[in-house]
């Protein structure tokens, strides 16, 4: 309780406005220098030239058996190759399931665990882990290990083909709401209704940066390990469980990550198998994977929905049932918040939403940006596009006429929804009034042209997080937490907030994160991390502030003998009073003659739970696209797409716009490119590589526009901020198909869109 | 590289495994890198890519897909951008190279690395140094003059975070000030 009062103190302290210096301009990036001069180091690329070890890890070519026998004889006669592991030669390691859990494990499930078994679980499982002097020896020698399988015939994958088998988790991480009214009576009664299915298959992060991790065994036997990954902290409790080490034993770096999109919230293996050969062989070990190992692990699950909705002539919606079948592994239960977004986006009395799972023989799925989300706002923003061309209504008046006021699957009001707006200003900027009603009747050269629109939602979430903070007599500021930037600016961004509440230049703040010595943050990852790591550090600046005030009052004819802290203003390194600027003391006068070289709060942010849990929480967006597609060759081309984004405050328009356009270009990429295609027979992804497996180049992004709309939210956290890696991405996808509708008159329910499914 | 793993039947080998000499082939490379002359030792079979990154310790220059699909690895050599991962240490002798830590003079940033700084040109920073040397190295060919066809032609390197718009800015910028000079 204490804490939360404390919470509530700092929410008071803030001002309703934030005025901003640095708060809310387009800021160029604090590390934008060490990225665009290669000095940017990332997890493969430290202690070059110390004789470090390399690591190789072999892949396994089935996907379902037992390794019969293993002959690792060649290899090892290779002057330089030091050992070869596998489940013959591993030492016993943690033994319960929990040893294994990061903070990103699906709950109650048996994580894997590389090299513990013969048995093979999954296609591409890692076998072995070939440890070489040098990166050419440890790859050739992997391809002198032998290995026998037995291999299992019967071998489960293909979602659709395995659909008998689904059943319920046992552990859902978002409860799916309890049905509400009579969805199939409503249904049964509705004059206008669709039943329909969409798809899509398997997706892959595919960071740029591949999977790396540097082992430096010190000469105290510690380790000091860089790895990949968006929570340091994660990385360090993984392998402090796993292989019996202590906190001090195994600190975990990560200052630069080349992308993450979800894909470093779990440990990877190549950290187990780089810990491993490190203190087997007390040598620095690194051990990267190959674009095609970063096929190996967690992906967007392929899922599959059943969607029904009914309305009434006049086009307000009765009935939504959302049926959903998405994968998981034989070993975990992976769920994500696929259906729930079916039961909130629009007014309506009869829902009834089910998610059930499918064990596959395939890795665990892993949350890739907006999981879940991406997924049920697709399937549900075409439903509803299908349902107001049935009902004859524009689909965008179709959205307004059942425009959710509250939040019916919690009963509880928006803390702030601006989505109105978002679609008004998408609309006037698109000009979306313009818009042909009939479908398949604009051709523009040999291109039908198609204008889409589909909604936008994520969560807006704060989490509990750390931060320190230290001011040194020559005005300089540390600001510290142990999370992470995967790109989203959050070195920027935090720098922002300190400069701005202390009253210091950007350039004396120097913000650190990515060391597992820092103060407690979580997984970077849910859109949270400006709302929760921002709030920390806006909290521990004001205790600062509180501080140094204090002093400032002590010293000797102090001008602020009897003021309040109101009555001051920190800004230029100074304190002054708000009525008389020119009563003022500097930050190092106050040091000085307090005699004390520096200050430092610590502090712990929590979120207002109690206020919190009153609202239902969200970011909102409106997406607009236009689409080209060939009628000839069918192949489509996004032309167009304006974005309207409420997402609260902004901290920074510049990094903030990057973020939303990332978002974009991954919808187009959904809607469009991305498929990993399993081999249903073999069990095995066919296009593992990045000239296989489509993402967008240059050429396939044209015209993108972002807005944000202005949105006051003083109950999401303290900044007023509701985060921004998710939202970009949600909805995009369904615009796309619903301009394609729009362009064809063809509506296509399984992503990605290519142009057999258009011919 | 393929992985051979993925082609080998259970119990037989790799055809290639055995063609490779079992003692080490290092040779005397000399490399001339930012300018600099470079002695390595080396194998035949090491990449421009891994002997920057693993040999001499020039790390700006990244590794994406070891396979020329992401350009991530692009370098300038003799002012023409490669994919520095589909090309041997010991084929580029004799030959300038330029990578991302070359770029700038002393403090001063080259024209490019600015204006991705101030476009907000990346988010990660991992395709970057690949995305410059690309972006310079299409200035240097002098055939892309509109906006489309600089988007054609960068269209080699990957960007997952998907800063198209931004990167394309960028080389505009610069391209608009050069072409005034």
């Amino acid at each position: 309780m204490s804490l939360l009062q404390k919470l509530g103190v700092s929410a008071e302290n803030l001002a309703p406005e934030i005025t901003g210096k640095y708060i809310g301009k387009p800021i160029s990036r604090v590390d934008g220098r060490a990225k665009v001069t290669g000095n940017a180091k990332y997890a493969a690329e430290f202690n070059i030239g110390t004789g470090i070890l390399y690591g190789y890890v072999i892949s396994s070519p089935i996907a379902k058996g037992k390794i019969t026998a293993v002959n690792a004889r060649q290899a090892l006669s290779q002057k330089g190759v030091l050992n070869v592991f596998t489940h013959e030669n591993v030492p016993g390691l943690a033994w319960f399931d929990r040893s294994y859990q990061d903070q990103d494990a699906p709950p109650g499930g048996s994580p894997f665990r590389p090299l513990q078994s013969d048995e093979i679980l999954f296609s591409q499982q890692p076998i072995a882990l070939v440890i070489a002097e040098t990166f050419e020896l440890a790859r050739y020698a992997s391809t002198l290990v032998h290995f026998e399988y037995e291999v299992k015939e019967e071998l489960n994958v293909g979602l659709e083909l395995n659909l008998y088998k689904a059943k319920k988790p046992k552990k859902h991480r978002f409860p799916v709401p309890k049905p509400r009214g009579d969805a199939e009576k409503a249904l049964a009664g509705s004059v206008v209704k669709i039943e329909e299915a969409y798809y899509h298959g398997y997706e892959h992060h595919n960071p740029m940066e591949m999977f790396a991790s540097t082992v430096i065994y010190g000469d105290d036997d510690r380790l000091t390990i860089y790895d990949k990954t968006q929570g340091v902290l994660n990385s360090q409790s993984y392998v402090k469980s796993v292989f019996g080490l202590s906190e001090d034993e195994a600190r975990v770096i990560s200052p630069f990550m080349g992308g993450g999109f979800g894909a470093g919230l779990r440990p990877q293996y190549q950290l187990y198998m780089a810990v491993l050969a490190s203190l087997e062989l007390k040598r620095s070990v690194k051990v990267v994977l190959t674009r095609q190992q970063m096929f190996s692990f967690g992906h967007r699950p392929a899922t599959l929905q059943k969607i029904s909705l009914g309305a009434s002539a006049e086009g307000k919606l009765q009935a939504v049932i959302n049926r959903c079948y998405s994968e998981t592994s034989t070993f975990e239960e992976y769920t994500e918040n696929v259906v729930n977004w079916s039961g909130q986006m629009y007014q309506c009395d009869n829902v009834m939403l089910d998610h059930k799972l499918v064990p596959l023989d395939l890795f665990t799925p892993l949350d890739m940006r907006a999981p879940g989300g991406v997924t049920g706002m697709y399937a549900l923003e075409v439903a509803i596009d299908e349902l107001a061309v049935k009902a004859g209504i524009d689909p965008l008046e179709f959205r307004l006429l059942n425009y959710a006021e509250k939040d019916q699957n919690l009963d509880k009001p928006f803390s702030s929804k601006e989505l109105r707006e978002c679609y008004r200003q998408g609309a006037e900027r698109f000009g979306w009034n313009k818009r042909n009603p009939e479908a398949g009747a604009t051709l523009e050269g040999n291109n039908l042209v198609g204008w889409g629109v589909a909604t936008g939602c994520w969560e807006a979430n704060q989490m509990p997080s750390r931060a320190k903070a230290m001011l040194s007599a020559d005005g300089k500021l540390t600001v510290s937490s142990a999370t992470a930037d995967i790109g989203t600016g959050t070195y920027t961004v935090m720098t922002q907030v300190a400069a701005e509440t202390l009253g210091v230049a950007m350039e004396d703040v120097l913000f650190k994160l990515g060391d597992s010595v820092l103060p407690m943050s979580p997984l970077q990852g849910g859109s949270w991390t400006m709302a929760t790591v921002g709030s920390a550090v806006k909290l521990v600046c004001d205790q600062l502030k509180a501080k140094l005030f204090k002093m400032a009052k002590k010293v000797e004819n102090s001008p602020f003998g009897n003021s309040k802290e109101e009555d001051v203003v920190f800004a230029d390194r100074c304190i002054s009073l708000k009525e008389d600027a020119q009563q003022y003391l500097t930050f190092t006068e106050i040091m000085r003659k307090s005699k004390v070289n520096y200050i430092e709060e610590d502090t712990t942010s929590l979120p207002n739970m109690l206020e919190q849990n009153e609202y239902s929480r969200f970011t909102h967006s409106a997406v607009f696209v236009e689409v080209k597609v060939d009628q000839d060759l069918g192949t489509v081309h996004v032309s167009r797409v304006v974005n309207a984004v409420a997402a609260g405050r902004i901290i920074n328009t510049k990094t903030s716009r990057s973020q939303v356009l990332g978002g974009i270009v991954w919808g187009i990429s959904m809607a469009l490119h991305e498929d990993t295609v399993m081999d249903d027979n073999f069990g095995r992804f066919m296009n593992t590589n990045l000239a296989e497996y489509h993402v967008p180049v240059n050429a396939d992004i044209n015209d993108i526009d972002v807005i944000f709309v202005e949105e006051h939210d003083d109950i999401v956290n303290p900044l007023g901020v509701k985060g921004l890696g998710e939202i970009g991405i949600v909805g995009v996808a369904a615009a796309i198909s619903n301009a394609v509708y729009h362009a064809t008159g063809k509506r296509v329910r399984d992503l990605p869109i290519q142009l057999d499914k258009l011919l | 590289m393929i992985n051979p793993r993925e082609y080998i039947e259970p119990g037989s080998s790799w055809p290639l495994g055995h063609a490779v000499p079992d003692q080490p082939a290092t040779h005397t490379v000399k490399l001339n890198i930012n300018g600099q002359d470079v002695h390595l030792k080396i194998e035949p079979w090491v990449s421009l890519l891994d002997a920057l990154r693993e040999y001499i310790g020039l790390t700006g220059t990244k590794k994406g897909c070891d396979h020329g699909q992401c350009g991530a690895c692009t370098v300038l050599v003799d002012g023409k951008r490669i994919n520095s991962c589909l090309t041997l240490a010991v084929m580029k002798q004799g030959c300038e190279i330029t990578t991302i830590e070359g770029l700038a003079k002393g403090d001063e940033l080259h024209p490019m690395q600015e204006a991705f700084v101030e476009h907000d040109a990346y988010q990660c920073g991992y395709c970057t140094p690949g995305q410059i040397c690309s972006a310079i190295g299409l200035i240097n060919e002098g055939i892309a003059n509109t906006r489309d066809e600089i988007s054609e032609l960068m269209s080699g390197n990957i960007c997952r975070c998907g800063a198209y718009p931004h990167i394309l800015d960028a080389i505009e910028q610069v391209k608009g000030v050069a072409g005034h000079e």
